[in-house]
């Protein structure tokens, strides 16, 4: 059953029109499940979208959710643009968190400025590294970035686990497997008193408009995309692939690194197992739904966040699992992709009658 | 000394039989040409179904609506990448993310609920082969429903009517269209069967090798399934070694400390990811081994023109 045919030239409006109605299609079918659930939709989509944004906490919850999100799906949207498949950002993130935390653990008790700038170093190396393995593997072994990516955000995962249970277990605390509370200098500063939202926000902030530098200005931002849309063009103009492996998996590993770094030494202030809520799957929506540009990723990236504090509320004030947040945000990509094919193609148009010359075809047309 | 391999290699071929199931279902979607890397989101949705309908039918019923699960989540794939041709990858990646949030939303009323499981049942004569007999034919059904899914499927693929349009449909959609095929048509079911397929080896997690529901419990193992796929270069014979090979190493691995490996539990629970990002350096290596196995249009939407 084929529904669709090309388009003579990709409609400009659908590119920009996909986004709002994927949201919208999210949003009814959210309705369709609250009232399933039992639970009145509007009620529902109170608690949610509005309900948060109504006091101080909850636009410090959002900056404080959103800034990651941005960060690394900047990092992730440049290589998508190159066709990078790069979905280990969670890795990234979780190498970027460990490698910031054993700076923190190993200066506990000095006070220096250099505590923290060196632990977003850190993570941005740590990151940079957990993204220069899969482009390492790719470029001389050509292995899939899709699977190597992922399958180290599993041996990520595991070597938190096994360094919060071992070597670096709080000697002090109680059997939980979590690091020592990071002492002050290995802190973000909180923005305001009795707020959760703190100075790493101003990484995300200044790394927004050096994207936008980058992806519209700069001539390797374009190599990458012409690598991404007509491989065989850019061979010809001499455009390095291997080049874009490198720079798309390293840039976004350093993102998802730092975000990683700042969420260790801003809300959590510790090493723990629970560290990620998940943005580095996340990120992958909203720089999808961000149409993998600079600014459209501010604002799905404040999307995204506004749906993880909704789900967090829903689960305090309706009892919904907060699960329900991971669904709507597959449902949002789902619908997003799906809005996509109509930039490229629209709805085939049923002829009124077949006409002579297509006669021979037609046994298959009316069946 | 061999006596007390036959355990091991007896909860090898258990460990292996989810990943034989995925593997090979997503063997045939592949194979039609398209790339589908739900599988994980899809083994999830699977595994919450066959635990769900096992706690009133029964392990079988719960297979049975694993399958049904799996292949259902499968069709929203299916329309957007097949009806509107969306870009195969995404979308695939979309459906392991609302999979891990549907699985875990329904998977919250179930949580604290456990099955009886499946015992092992030996196959008379079978069973008394030494060696052969306890460690193949010394399981449970589901294990034996393996078998016979390798068997149909590397049959079907390698000697069948069906088998040769499938395989047409993915080496050139274009030529297999001109003769009369139905190319969406052929990629739906292709693709359906391999949600099915994930349905089965999630329900088997959840029903017989648990048998509980954990959130997230298949941990990867989707993932490994579609690795699986490009390490047996699209052949049903070496997936099979592959599962088994990976189904040994999670099981080594809870057996090395009483082998006298030192490494704490954590990173030997990294092992078998670690070993798929090496079976996979060494399978891509060699581009030519791959080009020439891989199905030509795999991945490639197919928008006819008539």
């Amino acid at each position: 059953m084929q529904l669709l045919e090309p388009r003579a030239n990709p409609s400009k409006l659908m590119r920009w029109a996909a986004p709002p109605l994927a949201i919208m299609l999210t949003l009814l079918a959210a309705a369709a499940i609250f009232v399933l659930l039992g639970k009145p939709p509007l009620q529902a989509f109170h608690v949610f979208f509005i309900e948060p944004l109504q006091d101080a906490n909850g636009w410090s919850e959002l900056l404080l959710k959103a800034s990651p999100l941005i960060l690394i799906a900047q990092g992730l949207a440049l290589g998508f643009r190159a066709r990078i498949y790069n979905i280990g950002a969670e890795g990234q993130f979780l190498m970027g968190a460990i490698c910031a935390s054993g700076v923190a653990i190993y200066t506990d008790g000095m006070t220096s400025a250099w505590i923290l700038p060196a632990m977003v170093v850190a993570g941005a190396i740590g990151g940079g590294l957990w993204g220069a393995l899969p482009a390492w593997l790719k470029t001389h072994y050509n292995a899939e970035e899709t699977l190597t990516t992922l399958m180290l955000t599993y041996v990520a995962s595991y070597l938190l686990s096994w360094l919060v249970g071992g070597p670096w277990r709080d000697p002090g605390g109680t059997n939980f497997p979590q690091s020592i509370l990071f002492s002050e200098p290995a802190m973000f500063a909180p923005l305001f008193e009795g707020l959760r939202v703190n100075s790493s926000v101003f990484i995300t902030v200044i790394a927004v408009p050096l994207f936008w530098l980058f992806v519209s200005k700069s001539f390797m931002a374009y190599q990458l995309a012409v690598g991404g849309e007509a491989p065989a063009a850019a061979r010809y103009a001499g455009f390095s692939a291997r080049r874009t492996v490198w720079v798309s998996l390293i840039v976004s590993g350093v993102t998802a690194g730092i975000a990683g770094a700042s969420e260790a030494a801003g809300p959590v202030g510790q090493l723990t197992l629970s560290l990620s809520p998940g943005y580095g799957f996340a990120a992958i929506i909203v720089a999808w739904v961000g149409r993998l540009h600079p600014i459209g990723i501010v604002l799905s990236g404040l999307l995204l966040a506004l749906i993880y504090i909704g789900g967090d509320a829903a689960q305090v004030s309706m009892q919904l699992p907060s699960a329900i947040s991971w669904l709507f945000q597959g449902m949002l990509l789902f619908f997003l992709l799906g809005a996509d094919a109509f930039v490229d193609f629209r709805l085939k148009r049923r002829r009124a009658k077949p006409r002579l010359k297509d006669h021979v075809n037609d046994e298959e047309g009316r069946a | 000394m061999i006596e007390d391999l036959i355990p091991i290699l007896a909860t090898t071929l258990a460990a292996a039989t989810p990943l034989i199931f995925a593997g090979l279902g997503e063997l045939v979607t592949e194979k039609s040409g398209v790339i589908n890397l739900g599988v994980e989101g899809m083994m999830l949705v699977g595994a919450i179904a066959g635990f769900a309908a096992a706690l009133q039918w029964g392990v079988a019923g719960g297979i049975l609506a694993g399958a049904l699960a799996g292949a259902l989540v499968a069709l929203p794939f299916c329309f957007l990448t097949l009806s509107l041709g969306a870009n195969q990858p995404a979308t695939g990646l979309a459906l392991t993310i609302s999979g891990i949030g549907l699985s875990a939303f329904i998977g919250q009323f179930y949580v604290s609920q456990s099955l009886p499981g499946l015992q092992p049942y030996a196959i008379p004569l079978l069973a008394s082969i030494p060696l052969i007999g306890p460690v193949f034919f010394a399981q449970s059904a589901v294990v034996y429903l393996s078998y016979v899914a390798f068997v149909l499927v590397a049959w079907m693929l390698a000697r069948t009517r069906w088998g040769l349009i499938l395989r047409a449909v993915g080496e050139s959609p274009e030529a297999a269209h001109a003769i009369g095929y139905s190319v969406i048509g052929i990629r739906y079911a292709a693709t359906c069967f391999g949600g099915a397929m994930a349905g089965i080896a999630g329900a088997y997690l959840s029903t017989v090798y648990t048998p509980l529901w954990v959130q997230n419990m298949t941990a990867g193992r989707g993932w490994i399934a579609v690795a699986l796929v490009v390490f047996a270069t699209w052949k049903p014979s070496r997936l099979m070694l592959g599962a088994y090979l990976f189904g040994g190493m999670t099981i080594l691995q809870l057996h090395a400390q009483g082998l006298g490996v030192e490494l704490p539990s954590q990173l030997l629970a990294a092992v078998p990811y670690v070993a798929t990002i090496l079976v996979l350096v060494l399978i891509s290596r060699d581009r030519k081994v791959l080009r020439l196995n891989l199905p030509a249009s795999l991945g490639k939407p197919y928008i006819s023109g008539g």
